[in-house]
């Protein structure tokens, strides 16, 4: 069983609603130490065999096509889980 | 008669309303299923509000992939009228039916309120009936409500007059340039975060000229496209 992971991140021009929020709540919670914040999403795509080129070119056209939205977001990174 | 089609995804809320607008205007209601790659034939199509596969991924971005939508792209492209309201006009958005894309309102929260907008595009097949630069009061109800594009595109859409509504008085979502709904080039498909469908009966709208809950200021949307539909 393999597994490739999909980051994405809103764009950085785009203002992050969820992650100002976040950034609002951690010193309130004795964070102090946090600028900013900004909040994205991470799946993991699972496999049945090995992580090929291939499965990695094929999670990187689902990253730009499906997982993410390239109007609001970036797909920051696209990598194999070595310790799935 | 007139036959124009409601969507419904998992998790459409106000497919019954816009159906119901949709009669009060003069035509035939269609009910169309998401998993159905079938138009039944219908003159024009409405994507109503809700939260459509409950938002996840992005609002409207699985409802995108449904077999209806297909039939509604083609469709589109050949001047099908498109209405799509609230998540209606987020699927429009995934679809690429017409640019930007919409993302949470910038205070955090869920807005529900009674909304003026103006109407600054009455070319297109579903504001005709109103007058150029009209202020109309419907219901804005949404959570994910802010408009965002890129400024080429933004200045691309306000100088092509494809910003058909704008929110007046307040900005409710922090949308850029306080646009509420967009056209396509061709003005066949129209998308806007307030809901139209919501005042189109008195009695059970917003307050309007002649009192409480008496605004139907969205019923116009619907009559339009008949008239759009006659040429």
């Amino acid at each position: 069983m393999g597994r490739v992971v999909v980051d994405v991140m809103p764009k950085p021009e785009i203002l992050d609603p969820q992650g100002k929020a976040v950034a609002g709540a951690l010193p309130r919670l004795g964070f102090g130490q946090f600028a900013s914040v900004r909040q994205g999403k991470r799946f993991e795509l699972e496999v049945d065999g090995p992580v090929t080129e291939e499965i990695l070119a094929a999670a990187r056209d689902a990253g730009e096509h499906v997982l993410s939205n390239p109007v609001i977001e970036d797909v920051v990174a696209v990598y194999e889980d070595t310790d799935a | 008669m007139t036959r124009i089609g409601v969507v419904t995804f998992p998790g459409t809320l106000d497919d019954r309303d816009a159906a119901r607008a949709v009669r009060l205007a003069g035509a035939e209601a269609v009910s169309l299923w998401h998993g159905d790659a079938d138009l039944q034939g219908v003159d024009a199509v409405v994507l109503p509000g809700g939260f459509s596969y409950g938002d996840y991924l992005r609002a409207g971005a699985i409802s995108r992939f449904a077999p209806v939508m297909g039939e509604i792209v083609d469709a589109a492209h050949k001047g099908l009228p498109v209405l799509g309201i609230c998540n209606g006009f987020q699927v429009l958005t995934e679809a690429h039916l017409l640019p930007g894309s919409m993302i949470k309102n910038d205070h955090l929260h869920f807005v529900c309120r009674e909304q003026v907008l103006s109407v600054d595009n009455v070319d297109t097949a579903w504001t005709r009936d109103y007058a150029a630069g009209e202020h109309i009061t419907i219901p804005l109800k949404n959570q994910d409500g802010q408009y965002v594009a890129d400024e080429h595109t933004l200045d691309e859409l306000e100088g092509e007059g494809r910003v058909v509504f704008r929110y007046q008085g307040w900005n409710p979502n922090g949308s850029r340039r306080g646009i509420a709904g967009i056209s396509n080039a061709a003005g066949n498909v129209v998308g806007l975060m307030p809901h139209p469908e919501h005042a189109v009966e008195q009695g059970f709208g917003p307050d309007g000229a002649q009192g409480p809950r008496t605004g139907t200021d969205g019923l116009r949307f619907f009559t339009s496209v008949l008239k759009a539909l006659v040429g």
